[in-house]
């Protein structure tokens, strides 16, 4: 999933002070899983924004809603006939979300409300971590299903560099390097000697630097 | 004894003589006095001088520049490249710049993380690591071709380096690593600093045994150490660096004011034994901001002079 992270309060509050009616929208997707821009987090941070201004003697109208997803049409389309009613949207989705809001109401200033991380998991609860750059070239069946392009701190295709101790990644005693990831889980599957393989230069135009993607799907299309 | 380029670092390194460099890392600024000075200390002492590319992620005067430097002076430079500031694009272009001055050695890095330097927030690149690096150098020299596959007027001629570090993890695949650098096409390598010769004999004993201390020509890279803080620092905060506790016991065992002279004796002792390892083809010499020292390491491990190639 998308994973995002709240963002600062301090910088909504500057973000959202010049609009007297405010639309809090929250997606029920990856956000919520990640527990950033849910129903719940719509509700905590509407409320929050209302004490606010209310101590500051500043009139606003707060708004809450939460549609299934911010990244499709037909979701987004549920609030065609009442978004006339705002003067800006605080979207909690991921900055998919944000975009597509923004695309679809020209008019109306959408402000993102959460900064959006990376694809990852949830290790557990309060825990989430990286596992995918979306780098559109998939490389993980030669690297033991561990992805050395989100997971380690230099990308290198054919790791570790001198900097990985003890299992850990030279950036921080926090960090697992991948690569040693990558020759356990190897050695586990007894593949060690697939290390050996050069990989080579890789095709890096599928990823953001081929500039913006698309996946075409004719088969599906109506 | 055939050799591919014009290095005098390939020479040497061919004719069977151990080889000893070292290295210089420029200024932070634009004077070219420092790095000039700390050249001429060491000229006649070593075959060939690399240059640290931004080392530690640290942004410095660049590599490039440096070396032509060293070549203006009369000296041989190893041009140290990192992957990390550069992409595709650039590398072959530094290195055809490189070659225009007929700079004949580079070094094969990716480069420490930004995280540590000076521009910690910066982006990196690693549009490319270390191995691909070297299998482009190749493509360059030996097929004289661009990775895009045009035709180079003129190829670099030079001969390929690349660092390997012993002591990082895992340990069972140190030497499969070298191996990769190996089918790269990589024809000198520079180790990280030893301490633990325990340790680094056995991963040349292992590489020895996979025959490819016959494909390759391993310099053992050692670093003085100047005192006992310098000792337990590099054990406990330099990421892949491995200091045995006896080390910083002998050094941590004399008084503050002798403890650069034991650093020295250290470094001696471990070039002394090293040079009986089948293998090892040399020495780098990596003192680093201590320069003036070079000299007497290389005296009294028995390097000097240098032979004249
Ligand atoms: S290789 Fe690319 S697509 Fe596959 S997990 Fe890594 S970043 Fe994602
Ligand atoms: S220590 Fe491991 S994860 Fe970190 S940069 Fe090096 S290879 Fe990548």
């Amino acid at each position: 999933m998308i994973v995002a992270d709240k963002k600062p309060i301090e910088e909504i509050i500057e973000a959202v002070r010049p609009y007297g009616r405010l639309l809090i929208l929250g997606c029920n997707e990856c956000v919520t899983v990640c527990e950033a821009g849910g129903k719940k987090e719509v509700g905590v941070l509407a409320s929050a924004l209302r004490m606010y201004f209310l101590n500051q003697g500043q009139e606003k109208r707060i708004d809450e809603v939460t549609l299934e997803r911010q990244c499709d049409h037909e979701y987004l389309e549920e609030i065609r006939d009442r978004i006339d009613n705002y003067d800006a949207v605080l979207s909690l989705a991921c900055g998919v979300g944000v975009q597509f809001t923004a695309e679809k109401y020209l008019s109306k200033p959408v402000l993102p409300g959460v900064n959006t991380c990376f694809l990852g998991v949830t290790e557990k609860r309060g825990l989430w971590t990286e596992r995918c750059q979306a780098c559109g070239q998939c490389i993980l069946a030669y690297t033991a299903g561990i992805c050395p392009v989100s997971r380690c701190a230099k990308r290198l295709l054919n790791g570790p560099c001198g900097g990985s101790t003890k299992g850990k990644c030279e950036i921080s005693k926090d960090v697992d390097c991948a690569w040693q990831l990558i020759v356990d889980r190897l050695k586990a599957l007894g593949r060690l000697e697939d290390y050996e393989k050069l990989f080579s230069i890789k095709d890096w135009s599928t990823d953001r630097a081929g500039g913006p993607r698309k996946v075409v799907r004719e088969d599906v299309q109506i | 004894m055939t050799t591919k380029t014009p290095s005098k670092l390939e020479k040497i390194l061919a004719s069977g003589q151990l080889a000893v460099t070292s290295e210089v890392g420029p200024p932070r600024g634009s004077n070219p006095k420092h790095l000039e000075e700390k050249a001429n200390i060491i000229r006649n002492h070593v075959d060939a001088v690399n240059i640290t590319d931004n080392q530690t992620s640290v942004t410095r005067l660049c590599s490039l520049a440096a070396c032509i430097r060293l070549k203006l002076m009369g000296l041989e430079p190893v041009l140290q490249m990192v992957t990390r500031d550069r992409n595709r694009i650039a590398l072959q272009s530094d290195i055809l710049g490189a070659a225009s001055f007929d700079i004949h050695n580079i070094l094969c890095l990716s480069g420490d993380h930004q995280s540590f330097g000076d521009c910690a927030t910066g982006q990196n690149v690693h549009d490319l690591d270390s191995m691909q690096l070297i299998q482009t150098v190749r493509r360059m020299r030996d097929e004289g071709k661009f990775l895009g596959g045009a035709d180079i007027d003129r190829p670099p001629r030079m001969f390929v380096g690349a660092a390997a570090n012993p002591f990082a993890d895992p340990f069972e695949i140190r030497v499969m690593r070298l191996a990769k650098k190996v089918a790269a096409g990589v024809e000198f390598i520079q180790t990280q600093c030893i301490y633990n010769l325990d340790k680094f004999e056995l991963w040349v004993k292992m590489a020895r045994d996979r025959g490819l201390t016959e494909q390759v020509h391993i310099m053992a890279g050692v670093t003085p150490l100047k005192s006992a803080g310098m000792a337990r620092y590099m054990k406990n905060r330099v990421p892949g660096m491995d200091v045995p506790d006896e080390v910083v016991k002998r050094i941590a065992g004399v008084p503050k004011e002798k403890q650069p002279e034991e650093g020295i004796a250290i470094c001696v002792e471990t070039i002394e034994r090293l040079k009986t390892v089948p293998g090892v083809h040399g020495f780098h010499i990596m003192a680093i901001e201590w320069e003036e020292k070079v000299p007497e390491i290389v005296e009294r491990a028995g390097l000097y002079p240098r032979p004249q190639v």
